[in-house]
């Protein structure tokens, strides 16, 4: 790993993979929570149909997925909130909207398909020096959501008690949504479209296995995005595989420990 | 003082009206038991009162507009419904959320010790540490009712809050929330299907979408009013023997 670090892309590819780890660490505990794992899918397929559409109008695939993902989030959330349909549903109609949107797009965008097969799996280890300064600047936005911790995680157990307590939940959820769609843009640039939710909900269910307060979920949660990140990453670099592929395995390795802690606590 | 005035509230779910027309005014102090059949906008009632549904009218609160009122003022009790038990807390963190109003990170003492009395309060500071996906539908009830008690609420509204619960455990509840009136002069709201706590209340407020009844339990629990409200659904019930409902 030392000697990896010597390396401009490697060092790169551990900022870049640290601060989409810490955004989605932060999330995940709410993803998993108010069960918004399949939001993560229907996101980052827009955010694919975003993609698609940055190639067709030769522009940054990412500049043009930001803006398509954040409102398909909260086109998602309005349709939740002023109708009697599920969030699932909404996600449904969205999730297939974007998928069609992207093929159409990638069908007029020829000789760029090769491109959008790179934001498909992702590619941590080619993160340029551009990508990172953007992916700095979107994960700040992700510090704003730090003093909404206490509100969101309230309503999340207790909607009704919340909105008792004069807590604007419904801005807040807006807000949620929107942090989901800009950190799962970020991922999708570094483990792409197909991996990205893991992102979102693994970190999580592991933290939920192994604390018995929402509080020390996202610090654990956190924390083990982190670390899947820096395993993942070494991973990658030691047995030349996929970065992004390999960082979800690490994640996935200690979802397994957590569930092994869980079905034998006591280590019997 | 008024606790609470209540000026043709009306209020709409839908396509339908869940309330219309309704007024009456609580004396501070008072305990108001709200009866009526289902779906005859009890809940709703309380919703309105702590501002989750739009509603036409008005509302005054211990002489203030509703929309100024102080949240710290309701002490509200929900309904046990089916909260996600996988949330991770401890029923501390709970009764935290009625003095902090929002999701404590971390307990500060000052915190911890409010919400100990608090659970002392009723009968429940063995469960402080308990995970609250793990406890019955009375323990939870009783971390819900210190909740509710921590903040010193002037007016405490309650949903149904004996169901779910065991006679003994609806004894100690009565006797919880008899002794925070005591000591603080507090209003209390409560919906019941509970005929007898209904009779020992100082007010009942018979609903069915509109005002059927309202005043002293002997009057506002007449056959008459009990009729209107309850219609034949009443004789079911076996609320008209006796004439007094009980």
């Amino acid at each position: 790993m030392l000697e990896a670090l010597a390396y401009p892309f490697f060092q790169r590819a551990l900022l870049a993979g640290l601060l989409v780890s810490l955004l989605a660490g932060l999330l995940s505990p709410f993803v998993v929570q108010r069960r918004l794992s399949f939001l993560g899918d229907g996101l980052a397929h827009a955010a694919f149909a975003g993609v698609a559409l940055g190639l067709f109008l030769r522009g940054e695939p990412l500049w043009f997925a930001l803006p398509f993902t954040f409102v398909v989030a909260l086109a998602i959330t309005f349709v939740k909130e002023r109708t009697e349909l599920s969030e699932d549903t909404a996600i449904g109609v969205f999730f297939a909207l974007s998928v069609a949107l992207g093929a159409v797009f990638l069908a007029k965008a020829k000789g760029y398909v090769g491109d959008a097969m790179g934001y498909l799996f992702g590619s941590l280890l080619a993160v340029g020096p551009e990508d990172l300064w953007a992916l700095g600047l979107l994960a700040l936005l992700g510090l704003f959501l730090l003093p909404l911790w206490g509100s969101l995680a309230y309503a999340t157990l207790d909607r009704e008690l919340a909105l008792a307590d004069r807590l604007p939940v419904v801005i807040h959820d807006y807000l949620l949504s929107g942090f989901l769609a800009v950190s799962l843009v970020l991922a999708v640039k570094v483990v792409g479209v197909l991996l990205v939710a893991a992102f979102l909900v693994i970190p999580g269910a592991t933290a939920r296995l192994l604390s018995p307060t929402f509080a020390r979920m996202t610090l654990l949660s956190l924390l083990l995005a982190a670390l899947s990140t820096l395993l993942g990453l070494l991973l990658s670099f030691l047995l030349d595989w996929p970065s992004g592929a390999s960082v979800v395995l690490a994640q996935a390795g200690f979802f397994a420990l957590a569930f092994t802690k869980w079905l034998f606590p006591h280590g019997k | 003082m008024w606790a609470l005035e209540v000026e043709d509230l009306a209020v709409r779910l839908g396509e339908f009206w869940a309330l219309e027309g309704v007024s009456f005014r609580v004396p501070e102090g008072a305990f108001v038991a709200i009866v009526g059949p289902n779906g005859a906008g009890k809940s709703t009632l309380l919703k309105a009162l702590l501002g989750l549904v739009p509603f036409r009218g008005r509302v005054r609160v211990l002489g203030r507009p509703l929309a100024e009122a102080d949240p710290l003022w309701f002490g509200y009790v929900p309904q046990i419904k089916a909260f996600d038990r996988s949330f991770p807390a401890l029923a501390l963190e709970l009764v935290a959320t009625g003095l902090l109003g929002r999701w404590p990170f971390r307990l500060s003492s000052k915190v911890r010790a409010e919400a100990l009395r608090a659970l002392a309060r009723v009968g429940a500071e063995g469960l402080a540490e308990r995970p609250l996906g793990r406890l019955s539908g009375g323990q939870l009830q009783r971390v819900y009712l210190a909740r509710a008690f921590v903040r010193r609420p002037r007016l405490l509204l309650l949903d149904e809050p004996a169901t779910g619960v065991d006679r003994a455990g609806e004894v100690d509840l009565y006797r919880y929330l008899e002794a925070y009136q005591a000591e603080t002069g507090a209003t209390v709201l409560m919906v019941t299907h509970d005929w007898e706590a209904a009779h020992h209340a100082s007010h009942v407020l018979v609903l069915n979408r509109k005002v059927v009844g309202f005043g002293p339990p002997e009057r506002a629990l007449s056959e008459e009013c009990l009729r209107q409200a309850f219609g034949h659904l009443g004789h079911a019930h076996g609320l008209y023997v006796g004439g007094s409902g009980a």
